[in-house]
């Protein structure tokens, strides 16, 4: 039988503020275990929490940016579970009335994937196993986080990808959190059913836990969706479980069934208050979004006229788009200075990382009077990619590099005396040419470039040398 | 009557005798009465003598203030840097905490001196301070019964003056029941007037701590000391009144007596002695009306459904993994916290963690939990009501004068009955005193109850002093203490 694939997702993303949910201890990633601590997110007892502000307003962003409804009256619950890694026994989370709710997030499709809501929660410890001990490493104890909850909208391992992709976008473009899922500062638990194609009857459901790279997760999402595909089509009954991925294997497994269901006993947390969020304090988060990454994409394709490929690989980074869009604000054109970014920058940036932080030696200042050069046809591109790679190396004013007499560029006597010369001295690949060899051409081009040290207008050159091979 | 506190800081103030001497008279005391009382589940003597010093510099510059130099008993729930502070739990043997509590901290500041902490229930869990791991204190007035609680400790170390004054905690009554029991003052603030910061939880929105004193006037210096907004407890309040003042004009004043808190099960020489202190109040010229707070009869279980509930989940984190008691011979990690809890509670705690557990469980949430908590804002209705009328109301602390030891700890519920007179106040957060009234039968005293509105601290703790005042009644004379 055909079945559609119904998943749904819960991605829990670590909010980037300095100090903790509940107490002022440092956030950062990477520090000597549990060096990050105090009685209050090492659960000490007679310790008690203290709601950071700033929490609250990044979950307002995200769910803001989200198009989520802010619930201004609020609370914290406490989950009761018993694990190691969380030293309360408890984790401070919302249960019933979460901050966001309502909103959704658009695919480049249109299709919308709606979320449930998202809520506020403290992270717990992490557990390290070494040498048959197993450690605990608190400094992640109070983290803080949001947990973004969709609705069953996604219906395929494609669709997932996107969507984890748009979030994680929307996260940094807003400035709330990271998005590593390497450093596991945004993790997704899959949920995954199917239903016979053409009924809308949801099947039986089953959870992989903690998914933290959207390569697995589209690879377990084909696997799970397979593995109950086969038990259905045997006339079996998918039992509802919570799974966990082998990235060794490529395989599902069950971590727990329902009925070792945990029963979390929330409750509202009583040491701290009720959460009273000022309307107007929404309305200025609102006001200061910045545009999101779905609409940046769109204008950079068809108000700015830049393809497909180009404007996706600059809309991918918040930095290289705010680089580029202040050096369009200088006035340099929106192709060249894509062009640019995306061939010589980018060839510097090796990773994904590199590209995020964008820490490159030239100014947008810089760069933009570089591209209008270009625009005005006063150097030619490849003469701009050459400065640009040297200032990408070794820093330092344009000035020091583009002078006067290179603005001075080539003028139309010389080159046509120039492209004649060419022809001249490079009589096979004029007939070479003209035999119908078109790539031939290029060995005249080169001739001019070296005569001017690439100051001559190439397209230019190439018209003058067509017009008087014709003539011939 | 002028208080202990007043009396030994003159002394000091006076050079009469040195913050040091102070503590080694007390030190000495303790080692002579606490073996028979019972009220130290642990000392800190050392520390005591190095608090000394640092007042007696206080002292010597002139910034001494009236707890300078003053010795004193932290209830065992209270954390102080480095101390046990183990909440008379085998669970938290051998704990000490690294950190302050709020109290402690401004205590300190002011040169407090700290002689140990004081035997309880343990985790505050119980009206007897009985279900300790350290045995249960006795009562100084009289050694077969026992010193109410939980903090027990607090109230016989105060009584019997192996401490000047002590703090205890009080969620359905802790302070104040043992105060009454002893024969010494209690005052539970309202909820939020004391940072909880550092206090070990036991149920999160009814926890308050307070002083045990030997008078009123102790008892307000001591709140005066502790009180005030603290940024580490969300839950602390700016506004609760003080107690600078314990002026009071009774001839204005209106009085309510809620007869719920009179009825059956309330010993008849409890209600002809909270009648003879109304009595009193309104021939100083009080207004006095009988009220009713219908509420009264559903406090009890309320009560015992959210501290129950809250407490569950307060104390899951005692799993033998960080700090305090760690079970032998385990299989794996589930065997040891499963075995570090059954062997490091007690009886009671156990059976209030399985009653929590189960009202917070899913399918019994809203038949209990829920509805307790509709219930609860019931009974802070009708309080409300009442003191639309009212500016204190007076009542029994508890039903009955100290019991003998190990006659009621084994069944549950007629122990919870002797909390049924401080409950309501503990659900609707209001400031309460007990302070003695008369002595019963066989000399034990008798506590009366004075309960003011929320964050009318200064109203109960001045009406309590007039009332000392006036009947001549007071820690030193009512229940004479046997050692």
């Amino acid at each position: 039988m055909k079945y559609q694939l119904v998943s749904g997702f819960e991605t829990h993303v670590e909010l980037a503020t300095d100090t903790k949910i509940f107490c002022g201890c440092s956030t950062k990633f990477g520090a000597s275990p549990n060096t990050h601590c105090c009685p209050v997110c090492t659960g000490q007892p007679g310790a008690l929490p203290v709601l950071n502000k700033k929490v609250v307003e990044y979950a307002i962003r995200a769910g803001l940016a989200t198009h989520c409804t802010i619930n201004t009256i609020t609370h914290l619950d406490r989950k009761n579970y018993c694990y190691p890694d969380l030293p309360k026994a408890y984790q401070i989370s919302q249960f019933d009335k979460p901050l966001c709710e309502h909103g959704y997030v658009e695919l480049e499709s249109g299709k919308k994937i709606r979320l449930t809501r998202i809520h506020i929660e403290e992270d717990a410890g992490k557990l390290v196993h070494e040498r048959g001990h197993t450690l605990i490493d608190y400094n992640r104890g109070g983290v803080p986080l949001i947990e973004i909850v969709s609705e069953p909208d996604i219906s395929s391992p494609e669709e997932a990808r996107e969507y984890v992709e748009k979030l994680q976008l929307i996260m940094r473009y807003i400035g709330v959190s990271d998005c590593k899922m390497q450093e596991g500062s945004m993790r997704c638990d899959v949920n995954i059913s199917l239903c016979p194609e053409g009924s809308d009857v949801l099947g039986t459901r089953t959870e992989i836990k903690n998914m933290n790279s959207i390569t697995f997760i589209e690879r377990a999402m084909a696997y799970e969706a397979e593995r109950q595909a086969e038990i259905l089509d045997a006339g079996g009954k998918v039992e509802q479980a919570t799974m966990r991925f082998d990235e060794a294997t490529g395989e599902t497994y069950v971590m727990r069934t329902k009925e070792d269901a945990q029963d979390y006993r929330y409750f509202p947390e009583p040491d701290l208050l009720t959460v009273h969020i000022p309307k107007e304090r929404v309305e200025e988060i609102a006001a200061s979004l910045p545009e999101l990454p779905l609409e940046k994409l769109r204008r950079y394709t068809g108000e700015l006229g830049i393809s497909q490929h180009n404007a996706r690989l600059l809309y991918k980074y918040k930095a290289v788009c705010d680089f580029f869009e202040a050096c369009l604000a200088l006035g340099a054109g929106a192709k060249n200075t894509a062009n640019l970014i995306l061939g010589t920058v980018y060839s510097t940036l090796a990773t994904e990382e590199e590209k995020e932080a964008f820490d490159i030696k030239v100014s947008a200042g810089d760069m933009a009077a570089l591209v209008k050069y270009v625009d005005g046809g006063k150097i030619n591109v490849t003469l701009a990619q050459m400065t640009l790679a040297k200032m990408l190396k070794e820093g330092g004013a344009l000035s020091q590099y583009i002078t006067e007499s290179d603005l001075a560029g080539v003028s139309e006597e010389q080159l046509i005396s120039l492209c004649r010369e060419a022809i001249a001295n490079n009589p096979k690949a004029a007939e070479d040419y003209l035999a119908g060899k078109q790539k031939a051409i290029g060995g005249l081009f080169g001739y001019i470039k070296r005569a001017t040290q690439g100051k001559a207008d190439i397209r230019r050159a190439e018209e003058i040398i067509k017009g008087l091979l014709s003539q011939k | 009557m002028s208080g202990r506190i007043a009396k030994l800081s003159s002394m000091l103030k006076r050079g009469e005798i040195s913050a040091k001497e102070l503590a080694e008279g007390y030190i000495s005391r303790i080692e002579r009465e606490d073996g028979l009382l019972n009220a130290y589940a642990s000392n800190t003597f050392e520390y005591a003598l190095s608090c000394a010093d640092e007042a007696d510099k206080l002292i010597r510059s002139g910034r001494a203030t009236a707890l300078t130099g003053i010795p004193m008993a932290l209830k065992d729930n209270i954390c102080s840097d480095g101390h046990f502070t183990t909440c008379s739990s085998k669970i938290l043997q051998g704990f000490k905490p690294y950190y302050d509590a709020a109290v402690w901290e401004k205590l300190r500041a002011q040169g407090a001196v700290m002689l140990g902490k004081t035997n309880m229930d343990e985790f505050a869990m119980g009206s007897a301070s009985e279900t300790s791991y350290y045995g249960a204190p006795s009562n100084p007035v009289d050694l077969s019964r026992v010193a109410g609680g939980s903090s027990g400790g607090s109230a016989a170390a105060v009584k019997a003056d192996i401490a000047a004054y002590a703090l205890g905690s009080d969620t359905g009554g802790s302070i104040r029941q043992p105060a009454s029991f002893c024969g010494v003052v209690g005052f539970k603030p309202t909820y939020g007037a004391v940072s909880r910061y550092g206090l070990i939880a036991y149920a999160s929105s009814l926890d308050q701590i307070g002083p045990l004193a030997y008078s009123v006037e102790d008892a307000a210096i001591i709140y005066d000391a502790i009180r005030g907004q603290d940024a580490r407890d969300q839950t602390s309040l700016t506004t609760a009144s003080g107690a600078t003042s314990l002026d009071i004009d009774v001839s204005s004043l209106k009085v309510g007596v809620p007869e719920e808190f009179f009825g059956e099960g309330v010993d008849d020489e409890v209600k002809e002695a909270i009648e003879g202190a109304v009595k009193l109040f309104e021939r100083a010229g009080a207004k006095v009306k009988r009220v009713k707070i219908p509420a009264f009869k559903v406090a009890l279980p309320v009560y015992y459904i959210i501290s129950c509930a809250e407490a569950s989940s307060n104390l899951g984190r005692y799993d033998g993994i960080r700090y305090g008691y760690r079970a032998e011979n385990f299989a794996d990690i589930d065997d040891m916290v499963v075995k570090t809890r059954t062997l490091g509670f007690g009886k009671e705690v156990k059976r209030r963690i399985m009653l929590g557990t189960y009202v917070l469980s899913s399918g019994y949430f809203d038949a209990y939990y829920k509805k307790a908590c509709l219930l609860r804002g019931r009974i802070i209705s009708e309080f409300d009501g009442v003191f639309g009328g009212c500016d204190i109301l007076l009542t029994p602390t508890a039903p009955t004068t100290a019991f003998k030891k190990g006659t009621k700890s084994a069944n549950s519920t007629q122990t919870y009955l002797a909390d049924i007179c401080t409950v309501p106040a503990s659900i609707a957060g209001l400031p309460a005193v007990s302070l003695p009234c008369a002595a019963g039968a066989g000399g034990l005293p008798i506590g009366l109850q004075i309960i003011a509105n929320r964050l009318c601290d200064g109203t109960a703790l001045s009406a309590a002093a007039f009332f000392e005042r006036t009947s001549g009644i007071s820690s030193e004379n009512c229940g004479e203490v046997k050692l």
